[in-house]
């Protein structure tokens, strides 16, 4: 990899993205790395599709990640996985949460859902895991955790000790919610 | 210290730090969290102002009588501000005076598009533009400095991805600069003619002077590098070209009015070619033409839509970054635009209002997603109060009968902002409008701030809350209705006696948001398979946890909140409560 490690968040509002980048900004603070989060707030929080895009390593210039240099895609869900997959680079890496949430053309009939998105994805890309978020996270106490689920997932590729990721979990989540959000980023982990 | 900041914090930051007193602001996207940020030190005395306009004579006052004032917008909020801010650069400050402009290119989350840069040269006063978050700050603290020092209010103008992105700033201490000397000086602050024609002359003045400044400060500077390209930028911008033209030669500009013309002519002396790579308008460009020298800029990039680092790599000629190509599936997705949330209140009137297929005058706010399909209910969306004015004309144009099935619809932050004086107008010239205030306790679509109806400032104090239906009838309308947006049959009947009756009319429509119900029974509903008879009556509501399946519907009980509209508009009685009897 390069001095810079692109990573792109993307998913759906209320799917807890914005907590998932949190932490893992707060990671790679922790290990030493310059840091640079963009995000969109706004009308795309009404269930709209978001992102936030994470940079980290020396030397970085622009907050947003340039199209087509994203070195890994953590997808909340598949039809976003899909509309976001060109900023991967050639040999990118996607994490996508096996999760599928309609969008309103979806649910009046004035769309199809692309229901062979994970075949389309896996046709062009070598490495590609599927994290089964909701399941995982339902097992872990709580299905609001599938962002941690996710996280756990990441953090496999990233590499960075599991105490850090803990700690900085800590550090961001309050006390009430932090088990059950440290048992899903294990499970993801796992 | 070392912290990870949006362009939000940092300026909030800065001006903590900068020993500012006063802060106010209407919220906006991109520029919210600058006030709320605000509001955790403090030292500071931070308000939401019903708009504006009122912020920023609440700012100016603060910094006439002598205390360092922040006043924050977003781009369009400049619009409501613009007659105080335009005499405020005669009257000149006493202590330190910033307003902050945040644009939105690319329009995320704003109905245009428009460049605050023109307004702070219209109205005659410097403009600094950060590149990070770190610039965010710093400019900050420096604006209140060159505010006091010549004597005008600053323009701090950001744009979406300096206000939301976040990067690493140096924190330093809080410096207590105090109040300045407050003394009467009606010929300075007193803008009737026989002054304000003094002061213009100091003005015009003051903007040399500026312009000398510009061409040495460093805020400006060169990036010397090969001279083949040589690239005049500022904001994210300057970054985007910093990523993508790793060899060209750089005059990145904090300082954007006035310009620094010497420092400008001399960099386009030395490099072969000169762009003006800049967001929106070509307003560093313009000026450049205006003094005779060539340059590039508009010719190359669009002054539609954001500039990106791969809109730079397009337009430059520059080879794209090797990507994964989606082009064949990417045309055909399904977009994902937002909705209104599963429980919310506005749903129960834009379900009624598009069933009626009555014209409805809108505006802004989480409501104006009730234009969407499904619901189809909005014809109307300018501007934050345009609603109500809006009504009157159409009827005005085409006659009371026309407004027999017509409806301003508002909400109720939205109301307070700009709506009273449109309402006033309706009882005044004698229109029939029936106007819908849409009540649900709180400025939902800028992320939930307080507001002179909810009861509580920003700083969460209690107070008095506005009583809107003793507003509307003491501006002279005498049918005020409330109801909840909830009860179907209700709201219909009333929405047809008001627009029925020729004379002004007040629907307030109460139910609190659903992302700030704390009291409700949250338990989702399901659809039993047996009794659903297909009718997709429920379909209409556009909830986003309904889900048609086959020949019949299904509730997504992750999502649903168990507000029960679906109940009310199901004629099978199919839609029970999770867990209850009878399923
Ligand atoms: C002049 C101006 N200032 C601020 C905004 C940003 N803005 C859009 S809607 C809105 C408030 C909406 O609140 P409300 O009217 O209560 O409706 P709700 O979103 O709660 O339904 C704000 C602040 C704007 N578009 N224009
Ligand atoms: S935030 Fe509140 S008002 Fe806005 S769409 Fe959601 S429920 Fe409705
Ligand atoms: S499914 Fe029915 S009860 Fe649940 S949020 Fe939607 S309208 Fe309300």
């Amino acid at each position: 990899m390069s001095d810079i490690t692109n990573i792109l968040i993307v998913g759906v509002g209320g799917q807890g993205t914005i907590l998932a980048s949190k932490v893992l900004a707060g990671v790679v603070q922790k290990k030493g790395y310059e840091v640079k989060i963009a995000e969109i707030h706004g009308m795309s929080q009404r269930g709209g599709s978001v992102f936030t895009q994470v940079r980290y390593g020396k030397n970085i210039a622009s907050p947003t990640i340039p199209h087509g240099e994203a070195d890994i895609l953590l997808a909340f869900e598949k039809l976003e996985a899909l509309r976001w997959l060109s900023y991967l680079k050639q040999n990118g890496i996607i994490l996508v949460n096996d999760q599928r949430i309609d969008p309103m053309p979806v649910i009046m009939g004035a769309a199809e859902y692309p229901s062979d998105a994970m075949d389309v994805i896996k046709s062009k890309l070598q490495d590609v895991s599927v994290i089964d978020g909701v399941s995982e996270a339902t097992k872990a106490g709580n299905i609001k955790t599938v962002n941690m689920v996710l996280l756990g997932s990441l953090s496999k590729v990233l590499g960075f000790e599991e105490e850090v990721w803990i700690e900085v979990m800590k550090e961001t989540i309050p006390p009430k919610f932090l088990d059950v959000n440290i048992k899903a980023f294990q499970a993801g982990r796992n | 210290m070392k912290k990870l900041l949006t362009g939000n914090e940092a300026i909030a930051r800065g001006a903590w730090e900068a020993g500012v007193v006063v802060c106010t602001a209407y919220p906006g996207t991109p520029s919210t969290q600058i006030t709320e940020h605000a509001a955790e030190y403090d030292e500071m005395y931070a308000e939401w102002s019903p708009n504006e306009k009122v912020a920023l004579e609440v700012g100016s006052g603060a910094a006439i009588a002598g205390g360092r004032a922040m006043v924050a917008m977003k781009h369009v909020g400049v619009n409501v501000a613009a007659d105080p801010l335009f005499t405020l650069a005669y009257t000149g400050i006493n202590g330190g005076l910033l307003l902050v402009a945040a644009d939105d290119p690319g329009m995320h989350s704003s109905q245009n598009e428009q460049d605050s840069r023109h307004f702070g040269r219209a109205a005659k006063i410097p403009i600094l533009e950060p590149a990070d978050s770190q610039e965010a700050k710093d400019f900050t603290k420096l604006a209140f400095g060159l505010s006091e020092s010549f004597d005008t209010p600053v323009m701090l103008r950001v744009t979406t991805r300096i206000a939301h992105a976040q990067t690493v700033v140096e924190l330093a201490d809080r410096q207590e600069v105090g109040l300045k000397k407050y003394e009467k000086n009606a010929t300075k602050y007193v803008m009737i003619p026989a002054y304000a024609r003094r002061r213009h002359v100091i003005v015009e003045a003051r903007l040399d002077q500026l312009q000398e400044y510009s061409e040495t400060a460093s805020l400006n500077r060169i990036e010397w590098n090969d001279t083949k390209i040589g690239v005049i930028t500022s904001g994210v911008t300057y970054q985007y070209v910093k990523e993508t033209m790793k060899d060209a030669s750089i005059l990145k500009l904090g300082m954007t009015f006035p310009l620094p013309r010497k420092l400008i002519a001399e960099f386009a002396e030395q490099v072969d070619k000169l762009y003006v790579i800049e967001e929106l308008e070509p307003f560093i460009e313009d000026y450049i033409k205006s003094w005779g020298i060539e340059v590039h800029g508009k010719d190359t990039f669009s002054v539609i839509g954001e500039i990106l680092p791969e809109t730079i790599l397009e337009r430059m000629g520059m080879p794209p970054a090797k990507n994964i190509d989606n082009s064949e599936v990417a045309t055909a997705l399904p977009t994902r635009p937002p909705v209104l949330c599963p429980g919310c209140p506005h749903r129960g009137l834009f379900y009624v209002l598009s069933k009626l297929k009555t014209t409805v005058a809108g505006d802004i706010g989480c409501y104006t997603l009730g234009s969407l399909a499904p619901l189809n209910a909005m014809d109307t969306t300018i501007c934050m109060g345009a609603s109500i004015g809006n009504a009157i004309g159409m009827e005005k144009a085409r006659g009371k009968e026309f407004a027999r099935n017509l409806v301003a619809v508002i909400g109720d932050s939205t109301f307070i902002h700009s709506g009273i004086t449109g309402l006033i107008d309706v009882v005044y010239n004698k229109a029939t409008t029936t106007t819908i205030i849409l009540d649900n306790r709180t400025t939902g679509m800028t992320g939930h701030q307080e507001n002179p109806t909810t009861g509580f400032t920003l700083k969460g104090e209690p107070i008095k809350e506005l009583n809107l239906e003793l507003l509307v009838k003491a501006v002279g309308v005498e049918r005020v209705v409330v109801v909840d947006p909830f009860d179907l049959d209700k709201l219909e009947k009333v929405l047809k006696e008001e627009m029925a009756a020729e004379e002004p009319s007040v629907i307030i429509t109460r139910r609190i948001c659903a992302l700030i119900d704390k009291v409700s029974d949250k338990t989702p509903f399901i659809v039993s398979q047996a009794a659903c008879s297909g009718c997709m009556r429920c379909m209409k509501l556009a909830c986003p946890c309904i889900i048609k399946e086959g020949k019949k519907v299904r509730i997504n009980t992750a999502q649903c909140v168990g507000c029960g509209l679906c109940v009310t508009v199901c004629p099978s009685e199919a839609i029970k409560k999770e867990g209850g009897a009878n399923v």
